[in-house]
């Protein structure tokens, strides 16, 4: 009972940052309205999934190095098929392109079951080899999107009987976020499959001698990653319209999220809300920083600086977590 | 498993070559070598020449000594990914500082940000113990949004190689590249560091058991510390070295040599969990794969098809090393 109240308040003092920040913003630049919400709810939209990706993993007790790479894989597939076709065509590519992250992310899951090999070093292979094949794909930014996929995340959400200035502020980018996250984690927070993540990544001995199928279940952990991942890369796609082969600074600010929002690198705690409230405190100080009219050069050096102190931070705690002494 | 044991009943052929690999990975490791030339001479007959073995050397000089980074680091359980943003770095504000300045000031202004990443790496490893693949990662991020922000500063007054580099990277005496200069005391000194003096028993003891090693009165984060800058310290010349070599400074250098480095000193027998390994192996484990690319380049395989097939090296050697850890 005390751990979920101080998971929740740990997401609730998030929430109030992020309203702190909302609150700065405005005062910053007083015609902050609707419209620029809607563009950060669009840049938030690929970081949020790979954060997403990551804290599946993190709570299952791993981690994956291979979300960026499999994100700039999955991006180029969907922009190098969708290039020159037809709109319909793109109603092949989308569920084409889930799977494709789905299959190599259990692959990940899969190889790690198998060789033994921890997971950092197996994500960190699949990572260069992911890398390689996006570059096989595209070797330099291009391709293309469907139009209609593009409306997905351009604009506001009509909603009936909403006054337009309420409307104004529910940018289609962010239903598509909360719609795609909530279709796959709260079916999985409901079913047996939920729990038994949490439980390897607690304890993962304890768990196997629960009757939980440990290697199954991390590779099903794995396999959302992938899948998380996959609608990162295709929502990359989506709102650039081009597929990049180098992978963004995804990787560091999924683990930094992660931290931020309460999921212990150990694993077996928190939850999904926490790590997206993240992102979008972390993606805010960018918007500020860029409308204090900082050279963005500078913006990328002090949003770095800002996600390691976060990761150190969070390792800082672990370690006050653990008896004194004992080995990481 | 004990060795006397093994000694009293007849071992199995596939046994007594695991051991073997074990205890001398030189040998495999040169007579993998041995047919990789042997193939390249068969693909270009006449091609394995003087020129070609300088050239070949040339090439892999800097490889060896930026994954001599990731051997020194891996013994403690640890890597630097940041050693290719570091190389970059020196090389760029050596190639720009030259200009106007002396080479004595240039050479220090171009390695004071090693020395400072190397020491924010140890810091973050050693102190917060932040695991050091997402520590190195984050700071080779902000020291390329540094170098960014530094190169606008720098584009009115040029860049230009030092002569003295150019020697040393491209130069050859008696038919022998200059950079061995280089490269002999560097070698010289890893492998005497590591097998002779204290600091390289440290960080054998800190990698293959660190509470014991913390227990028997080893200052872990100094220790460490230490490493991290030697390591940048190391990227860092190597930046001066390749910058000779490549002749062309850019904001991407170095980059495109990290990947191989942590494949060339897991070939090379070093285990990546720490405490096992050598700098002679990652020596041989540079060249392999220096051999290993001019034949992807003669067989006209892209960039994408190099990069995963460096990571499935770097799968399969960790987990048939592990295997091999097991079995004794």
């Amino acid at each position: 009972m005390t751990r979920f109240l101080r998971r929740q308040g740990w997401v609730a003092g998030l929430l109030a940052l992020l309203i702190f920040l909302f609150v700065v913003t405005k005062l910053i630049q007083p015609g902050y309205g609707s419209g620029d919400f809607g563009s950060l709810a669009r840049a938030v939209l690929p970081y949020a999934f790979a954060v997403a990706a990551q804290t599946v993993v993190v709570i299952a007790g791993g981690i994956d190095l291979s979300v960026a790479a499999m994100m700039a894989l999955t991006s180029v597939t969907a922009a190098s098929m969708m290039n020159g076709a037809s709109e319909e065509y793109a109603f092949f590519v989308v569920p084409f392109v889930l799977t494709m992250g789905l299959v190599l992310g259990a692959l990940n899951g899969f190889l790690i079951v198998v060789t033994r090999v921890p997971d950092i070093v197996v994500t960190l292979a699949t990572l260069f080899v992911l890398q390689g094949a996006a570059l096989l794909v595209l070797d330099a930014p291009g391709g293309g999107a469907a139009e209609w996929l593009k409306a997905t995340v351009v604009g506001t959400m009509p909603i009936p009987n909403v006054p337009d200035n309420i409307d104004a502020w529910v940018p289609k980018a962010l239903v598509l976020l909360v719609v795609c996250l909530f279709v796959i984690w709260i079916p999985l927070r409901r079913s047996r499959l939920g729990p038994s993540i949490y439980a390897i990544g607690s304890d993962e001995l304890a768990a196997f001698r629960s009757g939980v199928p440990v290697a199954r279940t991390r590779i099903v952990a794995y396999a959302l990653s992938g899948l998380f991942a996959a609608l990162g890369g295709l929502s990359l796609t989506i709102s650039t319209g081009i597929g990049a082969p180098i992978p963004g600074p995804y990787l560091l600010a999924s683990v930094a999220a992660v931290v931020l929002g309460g999921v212990a690198l150990g694993g077996g705690k928190g939850g999904l809300l926490g790590p997206i409230i993240a992102v979008f405190v972390l993606r805010l100080v960018r918007t500020d920083l860029t409308l204090l009219a900082i050279d963005p050069n500078v913006t990328a050096i002090i949003e770095g600086a800002i996600m390691v102190a976060v990761v150190m931070f969070g390792a800082f705690i672990t370690i006050r977590g653990r008896p004194a002494g004992a080995t990481p | 498993m004990s060795s006397s044991a093994t000694m009293s009943q007849p071992v199995s052929f596939g046994r007594r070559l695991k051991r073997f690999m074990a205890d001398r990975p030189l040998i495999p490791l040169i007579i993998l070598l041995v047919i990789l030339v042997v193939i390249l001479q068969a693909l270009r007959p006449g091609i394995v020449n003087e020129r070609w073995i300088a050239n070949t050397a040339k090439f892999a000089i800097p490889l060896a000594i930026l994954a001599g980074c990731q051997t020194m680091t891996m013994l403690t359980g640890g890597i630097d990914l940041s050693v290719g943003t570091v190389a970059t770095m020196s090389a760029f504000i050596m190639a720009t500082q030259i200009v106007n300045q002396d080479p004595a000031v240039a050479f220090v202004l171009a390695m004071l940000p090693a020395v400072l990443i190397g020491f924010v790496n140890g810091i973050g490893v050693g102190v917060f113990r932040v695991h050091p693949l997402i520590m190195t990662l984050g700071t080779s991020l902000i020291g390329t949004g540094f170098l960014q922000v530094y190169q606008r500063t720098v584009i009115a007054s040029g860049a230009r190689i030092p002569d003295f580099l150019n020697w040393l990277g491209t130069g050859l005496t008696y038919g022998f590249p200059n950079a061995l200069f280089l490269f002999v005391p560097v070698a010289v000194l890893i492998v005497f560091t590591l097998n002779r003096t204290g600091f390289g028993r440290l960080l054998y003891a800190v990698g293959d058991n660190e509470r014991a090693a913390r227990l028997s009165g080893v200052r872990y984060w100094q220790v460490i510390t230490s490493l991290y800058v030697i390591s940048s310290l190391l990227a860092g010349i190597t930046g001066l070295l390749y910058i000779g070599l490549i002749k062309a400074p850019s904001l991407s250098l170095a980059e495109p040599l990290v990947l191989p480095s942590v494949a060339a000193a897991v070939i090379g027998g070093t285990s990546i969990f720490g405490g096992r390994g050598g700098y002679t192996g990652t020596i041989v484990g540079a060249l392999i794969l220096t051999v290993l690319t001019t034949l992807l380049t003669i067989l006209h395989m892209p960039e994408g098809g190099r990069r995963i097939l460096f990571g499935f090296i770097v799968l399969f050697v960790t987990a048939a090393y592990l295997r091999i850890i097991e079995d004794r």
